[in-house]
């Protein structure tokens, strides 16, 4: 059994399974960090961006001006955002029999997979996995689609050049492989793979294994996998939760007794709890509005931010916040809107029973009767007719690279009053942990990736974290994502809510299931780097968990040691079994093995059986089983002791005993003869004198059963 | 007793003696208990007896009925032994053979009702209040009662099984507190065969393997050290201390909880120059675990206070004579010095002759987890640890790390054991404040996951208590604590660090949050002043420009116990730094006055009453919000005073009522310039709409708000002291006119009249006091008015009795001041303001109404019997 690791992002997993005859692909993530290295897409021409001066060597030499440009110190390319897929060398994709989804935004890479490998197997994923992934995949698409930009930059990605540019693009990865956004084309054709699947629905692959998805908590339609056989059973966790906000709660008696355990898709932020982000996030937002100034938050179209607007929901009557607008400015925001309100078999408890009142799910509907949230395709049209000052504007792209909330960027960033509050950390940021600094006068979350991540981008250099305006570390993701709009005088707030599990969860649930290993990011083998001491950020369990990176292949730590055999009715009435010991029988089998679509059956025998029938002996390769073989079978041990006195009472003299690494040798030096005890063979050598050895023979088997 | 109660008397036998007749509930039978316990002090209980037959025949009718309920039979127990305190009434009791039936094996005792715990537990408090006197004794070891008591001592029911405890201590000391009490040897070999009978069982108790039987008679040593003071309790202390101190040899020690209440009981009971129990003090010491150890060692180190409150007033005079033994050994052995007291007495104050290497082990084991705290986090070795002998152990260290819940468990005594010595006189000393300071703050920062600890030690200290609301919550009142002491401004620092951390993080809970507000008050008012300078010091300063950012977002918070603390603490900051430059400057400069303003309209009714208080708090400093609200630029800025007057009139809840009044009285009091502006319409508006409130508090205020008010005219009232000599002090006649016309326009005189007769007594009792004082001012001054000149106070007169009889419709219309100075002369102030101190159900709490209660609840008096028609 081995696993091929093609992302070593632990939150955007990418692995193939390889089990009994199946190759089963968890997940496909798309990175999209990558995206921070390009200039925003704005939706308005930005006189800012397009007066960024381009960048030029050293020297002087400015003929990589059309694809770089420099903004306060830093330097993006300006082109069409592109995005670091999973590995796509370290096996042959065409190989994959399905695809098992987790959650929808465990599924964004999925056209390259499915368009451009080869790829011919199914994909499995829940309705809403599918319908809300089909949401952020035509956003994502829309949002570049929209923005047509002319030039594409590909000078930049020549190895001779890239040496020469700045940090981070001089420490960029791979960039040969970085591909552009794919087509709606390319998204149908993906999609239509897909084969829905329900919670604890069992699937047969080819009758080697059975896949089953289970709730996982965490988003609606999100799931983890189990993939078993009659003997082994491995259970893929990946994004789960047990703060059930929406979703149905996680199914997590399922997963017991699993051999293997895959663990991805844990929190990202162990040190922050939703419920005081979610606090702290209405607090910022609160004090922002009354100051007169306008909220704006990068987000998804769906996930947290349904959480979010019922906690507004609560909480805007309260602050004296219910004359404030609220905008959702989406492409897809009307079906996001929409659908999570008919999801109710996906839904927990307590929302599921108000589908069955004159209420609707999600307190979200009542919002937008009384018109205090308002959703928009995106700011051309109606919105620019509504929008009025001071409001509150929920918009994607959360890597602040795409989408409409460039444009709020560029309007609102010059502005004190305005505040830019950061919550999804979604999936496509980089991993680390929260670290509380006190900078100047200003307190902030913040994530730090691991050194080798910061080492290449070359964070260190980064000039912008001496800028007045914004007391920054000068490391965090979401402050690359502001890079590009430095100077900017907006208030940035970071209150990542992630309900993922975090370690004290992860553990409990281990102890509860107790796999028997466990495999995981290597990032969740160790503390963070930042902070060494805390070891309750990592996974401890016993035996320690094996850990995996991107473009690693692990050989699962398990031997496969039986395969189920079904005996005909006929076959097993003829078997008369003997009791050895108490509880243990034993009976002898003739028989035909058929195999056909992974399945073994035990047929009995073409031919009639003999007289002596029943105690036969099968041998490989033989169809026809030989009846002349009747010896008996034997079993038991011999006791050396006893046996060195039985050969004693028998005439034997000069009996020298050794013992060895598998059991003992019973020396009869007069009659230069050698016993060989072991645990599974008996050998008397002796020069060739037959006699003796046969009356050894039957000295040995004195002390064994025969049947 | 009175005839009417002895006529109802037989008819309330009869009842309780019926099983049939359901008597009312067990609050009136106590009733009953204690109005004979009254009637029984204050005569003869045979007399008693012999004149009401009734109450003999009752506890007869109780030991022959079957069906009566158990609470029947607890109450006549206990009667029986009210009555049987007294000898002579014991004997007549015991010539009937009463006795024996109701306490003895023939009684209850052996009955279905035992079953009851009601029943046992009369049975037992009946013989507690029967054993008074030696006859007593003799019955006690003649029913063979004192048995009963041992094997009750495990009763299931705890109420039961202290009640049997101490009815042990009662016995023993009865027992030696005979005529013989002064030559009794403190050799057990001469004590009463009771009391050796109970000795022995605690004897056997202690030497018993079962753990409930040790901790029995550790209880009952501990209740007889702490209430009995005879001399005898010296011996029983010297014959029991070997059987006490192999307790110890034991592991685990068994029932080490009353171990320590024992000891600490008896350390407490006498200073012993015995130096076997400072021994055993400082064996116990050592051999408990960490976590049992910290009671006892705090104990020890808090033996000083006590015994100072202990030592009986009748002693103080025979201190001077080394003759007497105890005091004289103290006199001897203890520094002495004086302590003058507010009301002027003057106490003894005596060291305890506590040994000082006692004293420093029980504070080792105080700081041991702190010190194991500060070691593991430390990043370098550093000075030695909190003190010798406090270095973290590997036993101390293995018990932390052991489970979280004993890691927390050990970590929140230690600080809360620290948190309660260190303002005591008798703490430690020298105090290692600058230690305990690191401590406090390391553990906050391993809480929080800030420390960053190196050693393997302080790793798993950290993911043991990060995040953990009970330590952080403990650790931040410590530290609140410390603030009482100074230390270095390198530590003081990093303590303000560590709270603006706490106050910061979105992961503070609101509990925690609230703690941390406290904190980092006291630091703030307990950091010193720049010398020479009125105004902050630089640190505070610059702390000042962090907090107030930090206190903006919490006035936001979703959470109102957050924005409910966060006010809190404005005002209190306020309160104490209103007047100081920097503190106004970095106030002004910051959004908090404007915030604080529009939570006057939080739907949350205690964030209202906070804000009502912070906003008024504010407004006395000059430092409330005014300018116009951006979203409306254009409307006028209402004054604060009319928004705190709608609130007074509108709000639908209590509190931010009350604030309200509290601040218009503080206003009045400090002549805040709107107020002051135009006082008479201000107390007037103000009184108006108190009068009208449902809530007595908001109108006991009103009238506060009006004393302040009269105060103000008519001069301060004279001091309460009841020794200070003073004359009556009467306003002089031009301005007592002038203030009665002013009074009289507010309407303050109808307020106060209403409020006369209002149905809550301490609004009546306020309105009498302040009237009372009206009149000692206004009296004396010969008005030219006399009673009954004007036209109108007759028919005032008229309008008050229709109020008292609760017809308060009608108003009373304006009033003269003249006729207002005869009102007072008329009204039986001096009179009502009696009636008024009296407990409220004076009238229905006299014994007969409560034998007629009972009887009219079972329908036996006549007329209720005519009612049922």
């Amino acid at each position: 059994m081995k696993l091929y690791c093609l992302s070593g992002h632990p939150t955007l997993p990418c692995n193939v399974l390889k089990f009994k005859s199946t190759t089963i692909m968890l997940d496909c993530g798309l990175d999209m960090n990558s995206t921070l290295n390009f200039l925003p897409l704005p939706l308005v021409q930005s006189p800012r961006l397009s007066n960024l001066p381009g960048w030029s060597l050293k020297d002087g030499n400015a003929f990589l001006d059309k694809e770089l440009k420099e903004c306060s110190g830093h330097v993006f390319v300006d082109s069409v955002p592109e995005f670091c897929l999973p590995e796509t060398e370290l096996i042959d994709l065409s190989t994959v029999d399905v695809i098992l989804i987790s959650n929808y935004h465990c599924m964004m890479a999925l056209p390259y997979i499915t368009e451009h490998t080869g790829f011919t197997g199914t994909v499995y994923a829940t309705e809403p996995s599918v319908q809300i992934g089909r949401l952020l995949m035509e956003e994502l698409v829309n949002f570049i689609e929209r923005v047509p930009k002319a030039q594409s930059a590909s000078l930049w990605k020549n190895k001779d050049i890239q040496r020469l540019l700045p940090s981070p693009l001089k420490d960029a990865v791979e960039v040969s492989t970085w591909r552009r956004c794919y087509t709606m084309q390319e998204v149908n054709s993906a999609l239509s793979k897909i084969q829905l699947v329900g919670y604890s629905q069992k699937i047969e692959l080819f009758g080697a294994v059975q896949v089953t998805p289970l709730s996982s908590g965490y988003a609606l339609g999100s799931s983890n996998w189990i993939i078993q056989s009659h003997y082994e059973k491995v259970s893929y966790v990946s994004g789960s939760s047990l703060l059930t906000t929406h979703p149905q709660p996680m199914d997590q008696a399922s997963l017991k007794n699993s051999d293997v355990l895959i663990l991805t898709g844990l929190t990202q932020i162990p040190t922050a709890n939703p419920d005081s982000m979610v606090g702290e996030f209405c607090s910022n937002l609160a004090l922002t509005v009354r100051n007169g100034g306008n909220v704006l938050v990068p987000c998804y179209p769906s996930g947290v931010i349904y959480d979010l607007l019922e906690c507004l929901y609560q909480y805007i009557d309260s602050a004296g916040l219910s004359s404030i607008p609220f905008y959702f400015i989406s492409p897809v925001a009307n079906s996001s809107l929409e659908f999570s309100q008919i999801f109710a078999e996906w839904l927990c408890h307590n929302k599921q029973t108000k589908v069955y009142l004159p209420e609707p799910p999600f307190p979200h509907a009542e919002l937008i009767q009384t018109n205090k949230l308002k959703h928009y395709p995106s700011i051309h049209g109606d919105f620019s007719n509504d929008f009025r000052q001071p409001c509150v504007v929920f918009t994607g792209h959360p890597s602040l690279r795409f989408g409409d909330v460039v444009h709020f960027m560029e309007l609102w960033g010059k502005s004190s009053l305005n505040t830019v509050i950061f919550t999804d950390v979604g999936s496509d940021v980089t991993v680390g942990t929260v670290l509380q600094r006190h900078r100047r006068d200003t307190w902030l979350y913040s994530k730090r990736p691991s050194s080798q991540l910061r080492r290449k981008q070359g964070l260190r250099d980064c000039p912008w974290h001496s800028l007045p305006d914004i007391h920054l570390e000068p490391d965090f993701s979401y402050l690359e994502a502001l890079a590009p709009y430095q100077p900017l005088a907006m208030k940035c707030i970071y209150c990542p809510i992630d309900t993922r599990l975090n370690f004290i969860q992860v553990s409990k649930l281990l102890k509860e299931v107790q796999p028997l290993h466990v495999v995981c990011p290597e990032q969740y083998t160790q503390p963070p780097p930042a902070q060494s001491h805390r070891i309750d950020l990592m996974i401890d369990c016993q035996p320690p968990a094996m850990s995996y990176r991107r473009a690693e292949v692990l050989a699962l730590p398990f031997k496969r040691r039986y395969e189920k055999i079904e005996i005909m009715p006929e076959l097993a009435d003829s078997l008369v079994p003997m009791e050895i010991k108490p509880g243990v029988s034993l009976a002898t089998v003739s028989a035909v093995l058929h195999t056909k679509d992974n399945k073994h059956i035990l047929q009995p025998p073409p031919r009639p059986a003999q007289p002596t029938g029943g105690k036969k002996r099968k041998r490989a390769s033989d169809d026809i089983p030989d009846c002349k073989v009747l010896k008996p079978l034997l079993s038991g041990s011999i006791p050396v002791e006893q046996f060195v006195q039985t050969l004693e009472k028998h005439g034997f003299s000069d009996i020298k005993v050794e013992d060895t690494a598998k059991g003992h040798i019973v020396l009869l030096q007069e009659a230069e003869t050698l016993i060989q005890i072991e645990e599974d063979s008996t050998h008397i050598i002796c020069d060739n004198d037959e006699m003796l050895r046969v009356r050894l023979r039957d000295l040995v088997l004195k002390f064994l059963q025969k049947f | 007793m009175d005839p009417e109660c002895s006529r109802l008397l037989p008819a309330l036998c009869a009842v309780l003696a019926d099983p049939r007749q359901p008597v009312a509930d067990d609050t009136c039978l106590e009733k009953l208990l204690d109005w004979f316990t009254a009637v029984t002090e204050a005569g003869s209980s045979l007399l008693l007896l012999q004149e009401n037959p009734c109450l003999v025949e009752l506890l007869f009718h109780v030991l022959k009925s079957q069906d009566l309920s158990s609470r029947i039979l607890s109450f006549s127990l206990r009667l029986a032994g009210i009555f049987a305190a007294q000898e002579d009434c014991f004997q007549y009791l015991q010539q009937g053979e009463l006795l024996p039936m109701l306490f003895g094996e023939v009684g209850p005792l052996g009955g279905a009702a035992w079953t009851a715990p009601a029943v046992r537990s009369g049975w037992i408090q009946g013989l507690r209040t029967l054993a008074q006197h030696p006859s007593a004794l003799h019955f006690l070891a003649a029913c063979g009662a004192v048995d009963t008591i041992f094997s009750l001592q495990g009763d299931p029911s705890l109420f039961v099984a202290s009640a049997a405890g101490q009815l042990l201590v009662h016995i023993l000391d009865l027992a030696m507190r005979g005529p013989a009490e002064g030559r009794r040897s403190p050799q057990a070999c001469d004590w009463p065969a009771c009391a050796q009978k109970i000795v022995g069982h605690i004897e056997d108790s202690l030497c018993s393997t079962a753990i409930p039987q040790v901790t029995q008679a550790l209880s009952v040593l501990t209740t007889a050290f702490g209430h009995c003071h005879g001399l005898w309790t010296q011996g029983l202390w010297v014959r029991l201390s070997p059987l006490v101190a192999r307790l110890l040899e034991k592991d685990p020690v068994p029932a080490s909880h009353s171990l320590v209440d024992l000891l600490l009981s008896v350390a407490r009971s006498a200073p012993s120059s015995d130096r076997g129990l400072w021994e055993t003090l400082a064996q116990t010491l050592s051999h408990l675990s960490p976590t049992q150890a910290g009671p006892l060692a705090l104990g020890i180190l808090k033996l000083q206070d006590c015994f100072i409150h202990r030592l009986p007033k009748d002693k103080r005079d025979s201190w001077s004579s080394p003759a007497q033994s105890r005091a004289g050994f103290i006199l001897r052995t203890c520094s002495a010095a004086f302590c003058h007291l507010p009301s002027g007495l003057t106490l003894w104050i005596l060291g305890h002759p506590v040994p000082q290497a006692l004293r420093t082990q029980a504070f080792g084991i105080l700081l041991q987890p702190l010190a194991c705290v500060l070691e593991a986090a430390a990043q370098a070795p550093g000075p030695p640890g909190l003190l010798e002998g406090a270095a973290a152990d590997s036993m101390m260290v293995d018990t932390l790390l052991s489970s979280k819940s004993a890691c927390v468990g050990l970590l929140c005594c230690a600080l809360a054991h620290l948190g309660l010595l260190q303002p005591l006189p008798q703490r430690p000393s020298p105090w290692p404040q600058a230690p305990l300071l690191g401590a406090a703050v390391t553990t906050l920062r391993l809480c929080s996951g800030s420390a960053a600890p190196t050693s393997d030690v302080g790793g798993r200290l950290c993911a043991i208590l990060v995040g953990c609301g009970r330590v952080q919550r403990a650790a931040l009142d410590f530290l609140g604590a410390l603030s009482q002491g100074t230390g270095p401004q390198e530590l003081v620092t990093q303590v303000f660090s560590v709270l603006l951390e706490y106050l910061v993080s979105p992961e503070s809970s609101s509990m925690v949050l609230k703690k941390a507000f406290q904190a980092t008050l006291r630091w703030l008012l307990s950091s010193p002043k720049t010398p020479g300078c009125c105004d902050l010091d630089p640190h505070t300063q610059l702390f000042l420009r962090e907090l107030l950012p930090v206190l903006q977002k919490r006035l936001c918070s979703p959470c109102w116990e957050v924005r409910d603390s966060g006010l809190e603490f404005l005002t209190q900051m306020t309160r104490h730094w209103g007047g100081q430059a920097g503190f106004r400057q970095a106030l002004l400069a910051s959004e908090v006055p404007e915030l604080t303003k529009q939570l006057l309209r939080d739907p949350e009714s205690y964030v209202r009453a906070s804000a009502v208080t912070a906003t008024g708090q504010l407004s006395s400093w000059g430092l409330c919000a005014t300018p116009a609200s951006p979203e409306c630029p254009g409307a006028q800025q209402e004054s604060l005073l009319v928004e705190l007057l709608h609130i007074l009139s509108t709000d639908s809840e209590g509190f931010p009522r009350r604030a309200v009044m509290q601040v218009f009285t503080e206003w009045l009091r400090d002549g805040h310039a709107d107020v002051a502006e135009d006082a008479e319409r201000f107390v007037a508006g103000v009184l108006q709409a108190a009068s009208r409130d449902l809530d007595w508090e908001v109108r006991a205020q009103g009238l506060e708000l009006a004393l302040v008010f009269l105060e103000q005219l008519l001069g301060q009232r004279s001091s309460h002291c009841p020794y200070a000599v003073a004359l009556p002090e009467t306003a002089p006649p031009g301005v007592l006119d002038q203030a009665l016309q002013v009074l009289c326009r507010v309407q303050l005189f109808e307020f106060a009249f209403r409020a006369l007769f209002d149905c809550d007594r301490p609004v009546a009792q306020k309105s009498c006091d302040l009237l009372l004082f009206l009149r000692a001012k206004a009296a004396p001054c010969g008005s030219s008015q006399e009673a009954g000149d004007s036209p109108n106070v007759a028919s005032v007169e008229a309008t008050l009795q229709r109020w008292q009889a609760g017809e308060q419709g009608q108003p009373l219309g304006y009033l003269e001041p003249g006729a207002v100075v005869a009102l007072l002369r008329s009204i039986d102030l001096e009179g009502l303001r009696d009636t008024l101190a009296e407990s409220s159900d004076h009238v229905e709490k006299s014994p007969q109404s409560l034998l007629q209660d009972m009887l009219a609840a079972v329908g036996v008096l006549g007329e209720n019997e005519a009612d049922c028609y």
